[in-house]
């Protein structure tokens, strides 16, 4: 993520977004927002999964039950503010006129959910229940 | 005296659903927070994190309500990054809750 700590500058700074480049077509800035939406979604259901794994899992050894848990809250708040840096970047450059930055996020989230599918199928195949 | 033209593609319709969408999916969150504070019975730790998850969503919900107040208009102005910035705090409160609860 190059460009970081700039884009952090920016989430407490409104005014300085605003006096970037020119304000795009408002519809351009509606979309951005509803994509910033659908990633807190994602962000929530994580968190929602982290919660579930713990809940509703009772039967598995607690070592892989809490693993698995902090592992799904750990990729919800990285989603979460990843979705905010993501949302100042898009909307930076629609200002600007620049190409929106292009993320391997989507990639890491991907291979992160696999891995947790992954694990839940070893656990249930091989049976790692019991107290 | 001539009002905006109501946006063919109902963008602002489609941004304050998207809104209500996030509002719901939090809540949803929210009750599974509460009811993993209150697992082990009432005692003054599952409190403090009753409410602590309660103010979060309120929270939330407040950032929602603004935000889907501001785009009652034909033209609605870009979201604002303190907004935006809330409404993931919330997020990221609720994750460091669920946390914090585990153990």
């Amino acid at each position: 993520m190059s460009g970081f700590p700039r884009g952090l500058r920016l989430w407490f700074a409104p005014r300085e977004l605003r006096e970037e480049g020119d304000t795009p077509d408002y519809r351009f800035s509606l979309a951005n927002e509803r994509t910033f939406l659908a990633w807190l979604r994602t962000a929530l259901a994580l968190i929602g999964g982290g919660f579930a794994v713990d809940q509703f899992l009772p039967g598995l050894v607690r070592g892989v039950r809490t693993g698995l848990s902090v592992a799904l809250l750990a990729a919800g708040v990285l989603c979460a503010l990843r979705a905010v840096n993501h949302w100042v970047r898009c909307e930076r450059a629609m200002r600007r006129g620049e190409d929106l930055p292009a993320s391997r996020f989507p990639a890491f989230l991907s291979l992160a959910v696999a891995l947790v599918a992954v694990t839940m199928v070893v656990v249930v195949l091989f049976g790692w229940e019991g107290r | 005296m001539t009002t905006p033209a109501r946006d063919p593609g109902l963008q602002p319709e489609r941004t304050r659903l998207a809104w209500r969408r996030t509002t719901l999916t939090c809540t949803v969150v929210t009750l599974l927070a509460g009811r993993q504070a209150l697992h082990g019975g009432a005692g003054p730790a599952a409190l403090i994190a009753v409410a602590l998850t309660l103010l979060a969503w309120l929270v939330f919900l407040r950032a929602a309500h603004l935000r889907v107040a501001g785009t009652a208009t034909a033209e609605p102005a870009p979201l604002s990054p303190r907004l935006a910035l809330t409404a993931a705090a919330c997020t990221v409160a609720l994750a460091v809750f669920a946390a914090a609860m585990l153990f």
